[in-house]
């Protein structure tokens, strides 16, 4: 069986990948993107938690379903952002949207 | 019922002064009505009290009294003053020639002041009137006192004030009437106010006589703390007295009694114009004659006598400081004010000086304890006086309407340029060749002898100096009556103005032989028993009246008197009656027709533009005598040049301008130095400087903060992860270590 570290491993390196993305895209759909990402990594190490330590309860599952479904909700308002951002800039790049600058 | 009158008298006259002033000023024939018809209330009032009082068996026993409660005391009683009459021996007599001539002279202003004359076109308030050229005549007439019924409502108060002093029984109403009349005194020397002289001799009289109701006022306040009361009865109780003259006043040498005798003696010496505040008097003959007659002749100066005798028991009790005092000043001011009236040419100032020097002579026999005697001459005095002082007020009117008559200008008080007015003014000078008698105390007739020579009989048993100098004031004062009468009258007229001069009306003639009557024969109701043949013809009213004044001490007082050794025990006794004495009749005789002899020996031959024969006699001496001996320098010189040195130089310069706005700048400039310190130490670096910082470093650090505020979504990321890894870093740390 696979060991659990390596379950962590890739979820650590999902993160930073999302991570990455989220800092370094210029574009706004691919710092979503990252997000995305980062909120997968939580979950793999959620259902390898869940499985590799206590598999007979079904809590694990549930937050990763629950994660799931956060992850979709905060895509569609990120998009709905965008696009308005868009709509009214008529830029997706968020260093060009700077109107809250000190 | 007698009280209760007593009570009522002076009250008309209070009335007609508020009348007059507030409804009737405009109309001179009501004014005079309701003054002269409100004092004649006063007179029947007064005459009846004197009448019941009179019929009284043993009135110094049992004397007309009443008081009521006026200001309310303590809870229990003690220290509240009670207001009332009180007709004994003294009050009768005081009253009766009080209301006579207060009458009198009411009737005489009417004259004086030319009721039914018309108005004068050039008079002005505050001034004589000019006379008028009525009728188209070239010739002026007499017109009437622009301020005619103003005079009326004045003489009413003083009414009001004299007999409210004569009636009280104690000493807060007495006050209140003194001053009254001292009110009335200045208002009526200053009524022709357009006078410069008339003001000044005004706030002069008002002045003087102040310094000596200052001190009667202190007087006053002794009574009341050495006896608890301001009633005349309660203070003059023997038993009372007694206690006084025991206790120690504070004052080295003087007993409680001494100090307060002094004291009224005081106010006595202002009001009466004694030396050394006899300077008022002579000025104040600027004022109308009436007024001269009435208040600084008969009544309000004999006020100063009065008091000095109603408290003559206190004054016994005193002994020999107040006494001495008393016959003193009074001995002195007789024959001082006697010489200074030889010399003077004022009609008017003469009379003004006799009037000084016979209040001393009331003085001084109240120093030797005459006090029957005292008394029996401040009324006969009060006729004769007023006589003369109207007397002279219908000469000057004479001598003004022939000076109106010639239409010239002349002084019409001097009496170098009268003369021969005894042809023009028969009626006026036999009224005052009577009152000039009086004065002169020519023998057996006249009041004036009988009531000087009991003055000089009593100084005659007691004090040889007191004698001396009365017996030559009244040499003096038989020379310059003679000199006067020889001035006025006799000879030739020495002037146009008194060529021309003409009696004046009847409204001033009746009251001046009315008074006549009175100076000649009021004296012959005080005639000693024991003088020879006269004696006992006509009863001793006087003597009656005025005897039983002292009480016998009772005998618990007399112990007490004795533990304290004070030997008043046999002044306070009955007095004794004076003896008789041939010598001093005779030198009463003397002096009198002496005097008169030699004034009018010097005088008769008198001619206009010559100098005076007494200048030519006494040299120097006698323009000193004619500057009534220069007290008025004097003073000027001890008093108010002093004073207003004193104003100028030490209070304004100094005290004012140096030492207050010194202090006064000082105290700015330092408290400008301790604002500027707050400010400069405390304000703007502590205060303001925090506020600022504050400020400032808030600005600062927004400035700095605002850099991390970029609007850059990835930044702010970046920088929380930066944190979080940061936190997260030393969380670890600790964890290991």
């Amino acid at each position: 069986m696979i060991p659990l570290s390596w379950y962590l491993l890739f979820a650590a390196a999902l993160f930073g990948i999302g991570l990455y993305g989220a800092l370094a895209r210029r574009n706004a759909v691919a710092i979503v993107m990252g997000i995305e990402l980062m909120l997968n990594a939580v979950n793999v190490n959620l259902l390898a938690f869940w499985r590799y330590l206590a598999p007979a309860q079904m809590n694990g599952q549930v937050f990763a379903a629950v994660l799931l479904a956060v992850a979709a909700a905060e895509t569609a308002v990120g998009l709905a952002l965008i696009i308005s951002v868009y709509r009214l800039r008529n830029t997706v790049l968020p260093e060009e949207t700077d109107l809250m600058r000190g | 019922m007698l009280a209760t009158i007593a009570f009522l008298i002076p009250l008309p006259p209070l009335a007609a002064f508020a009348v007059i002033l507030l409804f009737t000023r405009r109309h001179r024939a009501l004014s005079t009505a309701v003054a002269v018809g409100m004092l004649a209330l006063s007179v029947c009032g007064a005459l009846i009290v004197a009448a019941g009082a009179l019929r009284t068996a043993d009135l110094a026993g049992n004397p007309i009294a009443e008081s009521i409660p006026w200001i309310p005391g303590a809870a229990d009683g003690s220290g509240a003053i009670r207001i009332g009459v009180w007709v004994d021996g003294l009050t009768v007599l005081t009253l009766c020639f009080v209301a006579v001539t207060l009458f009198a002279i009411f009737i005489y202003s009417i004259g004086y002041h030319n009721f039914g004359a018309p108005e004068g076109r050039q008079d002005v308030p505050g001034l004589p009137p000019h006379g008028s050229t009525a009728g188209g005549d070239a010739r002026r007439v007499p017109s009437v006192e622009p301020l005619y019924t103003r005079f009326f409502a004045f003489i009413s108060l003083f009414a009001f004030g004299m007999l409210l002093l004569v009636l009280s029984d104690n000493l807060a109403t007495l006050f209140i009437g003194w001053e009254v009349m001292g009110l009335c005194s200045y208002l009526l020397i200053g009524f022709w106010f357009a006078r410069e002289r008339a003001r000044r001799a005004a706030v002069k009289a008002f002045l003087v006589t102040r310094i000596g109701d200052v001190l009667m006022l202190l007087g006053l306040a002794l009574c009341w703390q050495f006896s608890r009361s301001l009633s005349l009865r309660e203070i003059l109780d023997p038993e009372n007295l007694a206690r006084m003259a025991a206790a120690t006043s504070g004052v080295p040498g003087l007993s409680a009694a001494g100090l307060t005798a002094l004291l009224l003696l005081a106010g006595t010496i202002g009001k009466s114009a004694q030396w050394p505040l006899h300077i008022w008097l002579p000025d104040a003959m600027e004022g109308p004659t009436p007024v001269s007659a009435l208040i600084h002749a008969a009544t309000m100066v004999s006020a100063g006598v009065y008091l000095l005798l109603r408290t003559a028991p206190l004054l016994s009790a005193a002994g020999a400081p107040a006494t001495d005092a008393a016959a003193f000043v009074g001995a002195f001011t007789a024959l001082l004010a006697a010489a200074i009236a030889l010399a003077q040419t004022d009609i008017k100032r003469v009379l003004a000086y006799s009037t000084i020097s016979q209040l001393g002579y009331m003085v001084a026999a109240a120093g030797i304890g005459a006090y029957t005697a005292a008394a029996f001459h401040l009324a006969m005095h009060a006729f004769f006086k007023g006589l003369l002082f109207l007397g002279a007020g219908s000469v000057i009117h004479g001598v003004d309407h022939g000076a109106m008559h010639e239409g010239r200008e002349t002084d019409t008080q001097d009496m170098r340029v009268m003369g021969g007015l005894a042809g023009r003014m028969p009626v006026t000078f036999a009224a005052f060749l009577a009152g000039g008698l009086s004065l002169a105390g020519f023998p057996l007739l006249t009041a004036g002898f009988w009531s000087k020579d009991e003055i000089l009989a009593a100084a005659w048993n007691t004090s040889t100096a007191v004698f001396i100098v009365l017996a030559a004031a009244a040499l003096l004062t038989a020379f310059y009556t003679a000199r006067q009468i020889a001035l006025v009258f006799l000879g030739r007229p020495r002037s146009a103005a008194a060529a021309h001069a003409a009696e004046p009306s009847r409204w001033m003639l009746a009251p001046i032989a009315v008074l006549a009557v009175f100076a000649v024969t009021a004296g012959w109701a005080g005639i000693p028993d024991n003088f020879p043949i006269l004696g006992g013809v006509i009863p001793n009213g006087i003597e009656r009246l005025l005897h039983p004044a002292a009480q016998p001490l009772s005998s618990a007082a007399v112990a007490n008197l004795m533990e304290t050794r004070q030997p008043i025990c046999c002044i306070l006794a009955a007095p004794e009656k004076t003896p008789f004495s041939y010598a001093a009749l005779m030198v009463s005789f003397l002096v009198s027709l002496g005097g008169l002899l030699l004034g009018w020996l010097v005088y008769r031959r008198y001619q206009a533009e010559q100098k005076d024969p007494l200048e030519r006699l006494l040299g120097p001496a006698f323009g000193f005598l004619q500057a009534g001996c220069r007290f008025d320098d004097l003073y000027r010189i001890l008093f108010a040049v002093p004073a207003r040195w004193i104003a100028d130089v030490v209070v304004s310069d100094w005290i004012d301008r140096r030492i207050l706005d010194g202090a006064l700048h000082a105290a700015g400039r330092a408290a400008g130095g301790v604002g500027r310190l707050l400010r400069n130490g405390i304000d703007l670096p502590l205060i303001n400087g925090a506020a600022d910082r504050i400020a400032g470093g808030t600005r600062r650090a927004g400035a700095e903060l605002r850099s991390l505020q970029s609007g850059r979504v990835q930044e702010y990321l970046l920088i929380g992860l930066l944190v979080f890894t940061a936190c997260g870093a030393a969380l670890v740390w600790r964890m290991l270590n």
